[in-house]
């Protein structure tokens, strides 16, 4: 076996999608990284499993028992852990495509996003409408609240930052969401699917934040070009699950000359000082007789997910998360392959949203007749957590198999990294998509590298050895 | 782009098919020379690791009608501590594992890597076992340390192609490429057009959206 360089720019911890762009993004940059992952899979928390691991994961089963035997082959299922969705004109897309990563991964669209109004047996559940042709059409709104809606949906559509002549009046800076609506003369029922289903937001709290509506009215745009984009849903996914994309990453840098080590644990992280000089590791696989592969490597800078630095990061609230197997597809969503659906927190009695993500043998994520269902909330009491999903199970009709444990804690780092050469990144949130996932990629790109990180032309002025 | 299934096309009788193949072997068997001396026909006697040579293509005409496009993947050194991705295999068509005849050792790593791609990849991969540095042994017989019947047997039983090559030399290097592409299933793949080829998903570069780039707004 090859040695371990002494020395490496960066070793990153942990094989999560912002581990993996990161470790991309520095590889081509030039940086010499080591990678190590304590797992023998890539993805950590972001990975997709076959059924047969998620049933171990969850332990839902009696010992002696092999009930994934029935849900075909087990190496056909793909399922997320983390049930998040691609914006078609987010940045992780720019990103898939500035580093050509999409040469490895390939994409589907999801087939339809869609809102409840109401809660219980009344409930409605319709398409979100995404345009001003599409808020006439929707059964949302009545007929007047139509005709706002529309107006509304133009103004935004138009709205440039530095043309003040669209603005309508209004100072985004400074304003609050609440003086936009309120300018529209928008009812409550189209508030909240605006900010909710287009916006994102998964609390009421932006309403009344003054200077948010800017924020407010960037996301809109960034639903509706995405909307605009493939023309089904503003969502892509890619086939296989999600657990591809930190591979395809990790491929990245590995070509660019990143060194990858799964099955390695860090035995400790080594300090200069303060500040934090390297690592030693083992690397051993499962079942492997003997101590492993012991080494000891010295780095100017150490970039990880929260579970390698339990001392240095804080839990910011928990996220509950019931992963459904059905055999039919979820109701109101005209038999579509592929869904998201948002029941906005007002129209259920609570302070965060409920999502529910449908993907199906349409993606490559499990077996033909198969739909595979992420129900998820934050959580907003401390016992009875399945409550807090009824609203979302509601929607789904029979489920076949339930995955539901404890609540998951969220976990962001306490310091930036700047005192002690450590860059900790964020959990993955309960957001439906990736858009904080690429922030906080760039948020540890300027603590750890002291610039911003320009996405454009990131390949550009690179050559490859006999590349097409 | 990517080939995830075959694809193939007929023009006035002619076939044209995609296929993915993947390297494996030992760190310093030669995947990377033996696919440079296929593609670009060069060779480069003191090549460092594989940095870069990630994604090549080359295509081969097995007769007059028909043509067969390798889109290869090279480990892109992701063997070294055992962390190729599953997505390395998925949907590999055909598989070169490769093995350096002058040492003892890199044939019982590419049975290894035989078993891994018979437990990762699809059922009915074509699998070609390349003995590499040739020419090391031609310039000096007591560098051989497998014996060609020993690796042959092997190969037989396991179902696999059999090639000894140079990439130095390029003795059998094409051969062994031709040989492959003449074991796929060139029929099986249904007439598609030639150009877009087999992707079905959307295609997320900003010059390929069909409708509106970034920026536009619909509303």
């Amino acid at each position: 076996m090859e040695e371990i360089a002494p020395e490496y720019d960066v070793v990153v911890l942990g094989t999560g999608l912002t581990e993996c762009v990161l470790s991309g993004v520095l590889s081509v940059k030039g940086k010499k990284v080591l990678h190590i992952d304590r797992n023998d899979h890539y993805g950590g928390e972001a990975a997709s499993v076959n059924i047969e691991a998620l049933f171990k994961k969850y332990g839902n089963y009696n010992a002696g028992e092999e009930p994934w035997k029935k849900y075909g082959r087990v190496n056909d299922w793909n399922i997320d852990l983390i049930p998040k969705l691609l914006m078609s004109n987010g940045e992780l897309t720019n990103i898939l495509v500035s580093t050509d990563v999409t040469r490895y991964l390939e994409f589907k669209q999801i087939a339809g996003s869609y809102v409840q109004q109401g809660n219980g047996p009344k409930a409605t559940v319709a398409k979100v409408p995404s345009d001003a042709g599409e808020a006439l059409r929707s059964p949302l709104m009545g007929i007047f609240e139509k005709r706002r809606a529309k107006k509304f949906f133009e103004w935004v559509g138009n709205f440039k930052e530095d043309d003040p002549v669209t603005h309508n009046g209004l100072n985004l800076n400074t304003c609050t969401m609440k003086e936009v609506y309120d300018k529209f003369g928008l009812e409550a029922t189209t508030r909240d699917f605006i900010g909710h289903s287009m916006a994102l937001y998964l609390t009421d709290e932006y309403i009344n934040e003054k200077g948010a509506a800017k924020e407010a009215v960037i996301r809109i745009r960034l639903y509706a070009n995405s909307m605009a984009r493939y023309g089904k849903s503003p969502y892509i996914y890619p086939l296989y699950g999600l657990g591809e994309l930190p591979q395809g990453f990790a491929r990245l840098s590995a070509i660019y000359g990143g060194t990858y080590m799964l099955n390695t644990s860090i035995d400790e992280i080594l300090y200069d000082g303060t500040k934090a000089s390297g690592i030693r590791a083992t690397m051993k696989e499962r079942g492997e007789e003997g101590d492993g592969m012991k080494f000891t490597t010295k780095a100017k800078k150490i970039i990880g997910d929260p579970s390698y630095f339990p001392g240095k990061v804080q839990v910011v609230g928990h996220v509950l998360r019931a992963i459904c197997i059905l055999n039919h597809p979820v109701t109101s969503t005209d038999n579509s392959d592929s869904a998201q659906i948002i029941i906005p927190q007002s129209q259920v009695g609570r302070k965060n949203d409920i999502y529910i993500a449908v993907v199906s043998s349409a993606h490559n994520v499990c077996p033909r007749g198969y739909y595979i269902a992420i129900v998820s909330t934050i959580a907003e009491r401390t016992s009875n957590h399945h409550v807090e999903l009824q609203a979302g199970f509601d929607r789904l009709g029979k489920v076949e198999e339930m995955f539901l444990g404890p609540p998951i804690p969220l976990y962001e780092p306490l310091e930036s990294g700047v005192n002690d050469n450590i860059f900790i990144s964020k959990s993955y949130d309960a957001t439906s998509h990736f858009e904080t996932t690429t922030d906080d990629v760039k948020d540890i790109y300027r603590r750890a590298e002291g610039q911003e990180l320009v996405v454009e032309g990131l390949r550009e002025g690179q050559n490859l050895v006999g590349e097409e | 782009m990517a080939a995830r299934v075959p694809a193939s096309a007929r023009a006035g009788g002619a076939r044209f098919a995609q296929f993915k193949l993947v390297l494996l072997g030992e760190s310093a068997v030669g995947k990377s020379s033996l696919v440079l001396r296929f593609v670009k026909d060069q060779f480069d006697d003191y090549r460092e690791s594989t940095i870069g040579a990630a994604f090549l293509t080359q295509t081969i005409a097995l007769d007059e009608n028909t043509t067969v496009k390798f889109e290869i993947w090279d480990t892109a050194g992701q063997e070294r501590y055992k962390s190729l991705a599953p997505m390395y295999y998925r949907n590999a068509n055909c598989a070169v594992v490769v093995y350096d005849i002058s040492q003892a050792q890199s044939l019982d790593k590419a049975k290894a890597w035989v078993k891994e791609l018979q437990r990762q990849a699809n059922e009915n991969i074509v699998i070609a076992l390349a003995g590499n540095k040739l020419d090391l042994v031609t310039e000096n017989p007591s560098k051989r340390a497998i014996q060609t019947e020993d690796a042959e047997t092997y190969a037989k039983e396991a179902g696999l192609l059999f090639f000894e090559t140079s990439a130095k030399t390029s003795e059998n290097v094409r051969e062994l490429f031709t040989e492959i592409a003449k074991k796929l299933p060139l029929d099986q793949a249904g007439p598609r057009n030639i150009r877009s080829g087999p992707r079905a998903g959307v295609d997320l570069r900003p010059e390929a959206s069909g409708t509106q780039g970034a920026g536009a707004c619909s509303c």
